[in-house]
């Protein structure tokens, strides 16, 4: 008996060791531990700042998005059968989403199906009591009130990708919340997002919520005030119709982006509900590259409306004056090349004006014949064309002036006169974008001041990065000739003549395939490009814009109608010169406006070349 | 009937207080670990029943010890057969909870006959080794094993309650051990062990069921756990470890009312009493459960005769084997067989049949002078 008191009394002695070492050795580690069981930590997204037009007209709306999530204490109680009949999901799909969330972490519950519609909810929340664990979440998601028009500027809201999972600069974002993965939602996401709030509550161990012992206000993110015009946007975008292009508008003053096209567009709310696969497929593998933004992403041969630059510089290098006469008998010869004029019966003898606004090709034969390629690319380059925007809204191309050197680098080749010729009216190796023939026009329009773009509203005048040192007198010529291109008699820009605002222009026609042809012998993809490229008023421009559309044929034709109608939407929108908004959106507007601190951080990440 | 002043004089009391303190410890924490985790909430009654159970046990008692013990030989093979009998219709007739058949429905109550035969089985056993002279040998062994505890092992088996099956194959050898072994029996046993380990670990594993091996496995290696279980054991250690020195204090716990605890005012009682009374509180009650089975075996020393040393040496290892068991799982170093608290887990069957027991040692303690009289 002595003995079985031995035995029993060392039998306790194991159970006191092991509490010694499950209480005092690792009571700490345990309590922490059920600490973690009981509280959860929760983040709350912040209500995202709303972007408002120049005139203070919102473009986005805040919407909550739901999703069904399952906690994992449930895990090994659950039915996944009944889970995939209730939730009309696949067994096998859950059950993928379990394991891998597993792999991930055992304390973080389990997204089960996001973007739920109202009907999906009511079903879940009648059933509720059958599944215990189960629970709807709500994210902050975007309802984009424009839906196409705009898309390329303003972006739109997706999930984070693995990167940006992992990047530091996203690690006060909640899981699965949604951030800005394009245009104006990824470039100011930090300013849009706000700062999350956070609710420590207690749960039990199937994750319902007992109470809530702390919390954390979210702070709303920033509003932002776009440079840009909903109502040009939207007249641009109508006017373009099915046709396939860009178009941009500057306000010459000041380098605010009035709008912002690209066509095809594409919806940005199927973002931000979540984008099916089959549905990010469907737009990326289409025929039309929507998701291509064509103002920065694609460059074209600028056709005529580069005889802009080659007159500019012809005048700034005297190789001729607003005296200057040719004759233009439909086309040149050059030892065995022959290069017609567009007009095959030729234009007679014209002088500068005339020459930009007929077009006449011959007369700019003779101009680049007397300039040279390299002063040509010198005046292009100035003017801004074959360099980037600075806008870092998408990796842009920056277009191609090409000169002697670029010839004997890239292409081991002499530069050939012949060449000259082609560059002299915007054809040949010259590229450019819609977004830099834009900022060209803007430049003529404001006598030689280079702004920098600006996505958002300025609240006063900037200075202006740098005055270029072309004479006063030659953007004068230049812009009297524009003028005449549209409202003058045999203008190539009749079509964009306006009875309310006097419009200057010049139209482009790029070749795309080296055949003179007329154009309605062509296939689609064969016809020229057009371009016209603008400003408004005359007599003090407030609105420079760039249009191009794709095989669109004559410019005259297809693109100055678009810049007329976009030019009229401004003037009828903006009012004279200030571009104020009006007083019915003022109030939520101010709310919204960005300060001066906002503006230059924009000015500074625009300063790289 | 009249009571002798003599044996009031002789009563255990301290047996007596000592089962009372630990069924209203038990009580107590019943009620902090089925308390609704939020203020407000409806409190479930299970404190309530165990209490009126309680009474019904101390009754139960008073009954046990009112007649000498030695008249329980004169009907220990009747019980048992009872008991038997109990057993087999549990099988035919019972109702299954949690994956096992283990319960008899009498309607207004039901309750388990293994907790009422354990005792029928200690009571037989004693009677049946104290008829016998000498030391246990291996033949006499083989045949007190198939008359008395192969049947209602297999019948066990069959519920299937391994847990109560492993206990009843203790108490039978441990009684053989207390009556006596002979030396050449002792040398047997442990070679025949020692040869038999591996074959014995196949059998077993295959004659398990699939839950009975889920428990197994999540016990032997935690991190593979098929179906959770380790989530039990982990939960149970997360529950008593955070409780650290001095616990956080009466109805502060969190893992049994936020449901983080299985089986918490049941098997894991243990775990909501050391989160919420720490290290001291443990020790503390390990203390109660030792002085208890001390006593016994004390009792057992001091018994007037052979039956009565054997009763009081079969309940006190009962006692200890329950206890070492339960309180081993909980604390994760014994694999979860599904074993009550002696006097602490809720469940009125398993409260009368341990107070019963413990009359029986009470009976055997107050009753060990009597001879000299």
């Amino acid at each position: 008996m002595l003995i079985a008191g031995y035995v029993i009394t060392a039998l306790f002695l194991i159970l006191a060791i092991r509490l010694w070492q499950l209480q005092i050795l690792q009571g700490n580690e345990y309590r922490k531990i059920s600490e973690g069981n009981r509280l959860r930590i929760i983040k709350v997204a912040a209500p995202r700042g709303i972007i408002y037009d120049r005139n203070g007209v919102p473009l986005v709306k805040n919407t909550p998005y739901y999703s069904v999530a399952l906690n994992p204490q449930v895990l090994d109680r659950v039915d996944i059968p009944a889970l995939a009949g209730l939730l009309k999901m696949d067994r096998d799909v859950i059950a993928e989403k379990i394991r891998e969330q597993a792999k991930r972490s055992m304390y973080e519950p389990v997204r089960l199906k996001e973007g739920l519609s109202f009907g999906e909810i009511a079903l879940i929340e009648a059933r509720r009591s059958d599944f215990p664990g189960l629970s709807i979440d709500v994210d902050v998601s975007r309802d984009y009130l424009y839906g196409s028009v705009g898309a390329h500027l303003i972006g739109y809201l997706g999930k984070p990708n693995e990167f940006q999972s992992r990047s530091p600069d996203f690690k006060d974002v909640p899981t699965d919340a949604f951030i800005g993965q394009w245009g104006i939602e990824k470039l100011y996401d930090k300013h849009l997002r706000g700062t999350p709030g956070e609710r420590i509550i207690e749960v039990d161990a199937l994750g319902r919520e007992l109470r809530l012992l702390s919390e954390k206000s979210p702070v709303r993110g920033e509003d932002l005030r776009l440079a840009m015009d909903i109502r040009v946007q939207k007249e641009a975008e109508d006017a373009f119709g099915e046709k396939t292009g860009a178009a941009v508008a500057l306000k010459p003053d000041t380098g605010e982006v009035l709008a912002f096209v690209s066509k095809p567009s594409f919806d940005p709310n199927l973002f931000a509900r979540g984008i099916e696969y089959d549905q990010w497929k469907e737009l990326n593998e289409n025929r039309r590259l929507p998701l291509l933004d064509r103002a920065l992403q694609s460059q074209y041969p600028p056709g005529s409306t580069f005889k802009i630059v080659t007159a500019i510089a012809a005048l700034e290098e005297g190789a001729v004056d607003t005296g200057t006469k040719v004759a233009c008998n439909g086309g040149i010869s050059y030892g065995r090349w022959h290069f017609g004029c567009w007009r095959k019966t030729g234009h007679g003898i014209l002088s500068l004006h005339r020459a930009l606004v007929e077009s006449c090709d011959v007369y700019f034969y003779e101009t680049g014949k007397r300039l040279g390629i390299d002063k040509i690319a010198f005046y292009a380059r100035e003017l801004g064309l074959g360099k980037g925007s600075g806008l870092e809204l998408v990796r842009e191309r920056r277009g191609l002036i090409p000169d002697t050197k670029w010839k004997e680098e890239k292409r081991k080749q002499p530069w050939y006169l012949g060449e000259t010729f082609n560059a002299a009216i915007g054809q040949g190796y010259v590229a450019v974008t819609p977004f830099q023939m834009a900022e060209l026009m803007s430049v003529v329009a404001n006598g030689g001041y280079v702004y920098r773009p600006s996505l958002l509203m300025l609240s006063k005048k900037p200075e202006p990065v740098e005055k270029l040192k072309i004479k006063e007198e030659t953007l004068a010529t230049i812009r009297s000739a524009l003028f005449g291109v549209v409202n003058e008699n045999g203008g190539t820009g009749w079509s964009a003549k306006s009875s309310r605002v006097s419009i200057c222009g010049k139209t482009g026609t790029a070749q795309v395939v080296g055949l003179r042809r007329e154009s309605k012998y062509l296939s689609e993809m064969q016809r020229d490009h057009a371009w016209f490229v603008a400003f408004a008023p005359y007599e003090t421009p407030e609105i420079a814009l760039s249009v191009m559309v794709e095989h669109g044929g004559h410019g005259g034709v297809a693109a100055a109608p678009i810049a007329k109608r976009a030019i009229e939407a401004y003037m009828k929108s903006a009012g004279p010169a200030t571009g104020a908004a009006p007083a019915a959106a003022g109030g939520r507007a101010e709310e919204g406006a960005v300060g001066p601190g906002e503006v230059k951080a924009n000015e500074n990440r625009q300063t790289t070349p | 009937m009249k009571i002798d002043r003599r044996l009031l004089k002789n009563f255990d009391w301290v047996t007596l207080a000592l089962i009372v303190l630990l069924s209203v410890t038990g009580i107590m924490t019943i009620y902090s670990a089925t308390r609704p985790p939020l203020p407000g909430g409806e409190m479930p009654s299970f404190y309530i029943k165990q209490l009126y159970w309680l009474f019904v046990s101390v009754f139960a008692l008073i009954a046990i010890v009112s007649f000498d013990y030695v008249w329980l030989k004169r009907f220990s093979y009747g019980f048992y057969a009872i008991g038997l009998f109990l057993l087999l219709a549990v099988l035919f007739l019972g109702r299954t909870g949690m994956g096992a058949q283990r319960w008899l429905n009498f309607g207004i109550f039901s309750f388990q006959p293994s907790e009422i035969f354990k005792l029928l089985y200690v009571i037989a056993i004693s009677c049946y080794l104290s008829e016998m002279h000498g030391r246990v040998g291996l033949f006499s062994l083989l045949k007190a094993f198939f008359l008395l505890a192969f049947a209602p092992v297999v019948l066990v088996i069959k519920q299937p309650d391994l847990g109560t099956a492993v206990i009843l194959l203790l108490v039978f050898l441990s009684l053989m051990a207390a009556k006596g072994l002979q030396k050449k029996l002792i040398a047997l046993i442990l070679l025949i062990g020692l040869v038999s380990i591996p074959f014995l670990g196949n059998i077993f594993w295959e004659g398990l069921k699939d839950y009975q091996k889920n428990r197994l496995v999540a016990f032997l290696e935690p991190q593979v756990d098929p179906a959770g279980i380790g989530y039990h054991i982990n939960q149970s250690k997360v529950a008593i470890g955070s409780g650290s020195f001095i616990g956080k204090g009466y109805l502060k716990g969190t893992q049994g009312p936020f449901r983080f605890l299985p089986e918490k005012h049941t098997d894991f009682i243990f775990a909501v009493f050391a989160e919420e009374w720490g290290f001291t509180g443990s020790m503390f009650l390990l203390f109660l459960y030792l002085s208890l089975i001390l006593r016994g075996i004390d009792t057992a020393r001091k018994a007037k005769d052979e039956f009565g040393g054997l009763l009081a040496s079969g309940v006190s290892f009962m006692f200890t084997i329950y206890f070492f068991i339960n309180i081993g799982m909980t604390l994760g170093i014994m694999p979860v067989v599904g074993v009550p608290l002696p006097f602490m887990s809720y469940g009125g069957t398993s409260l009368l049949a341990n107070f019963v027991a413990a009359g029986v040692l009470i009976n055997v303690r107050m009753r060990r002078f009597e001879l000299f009289y």
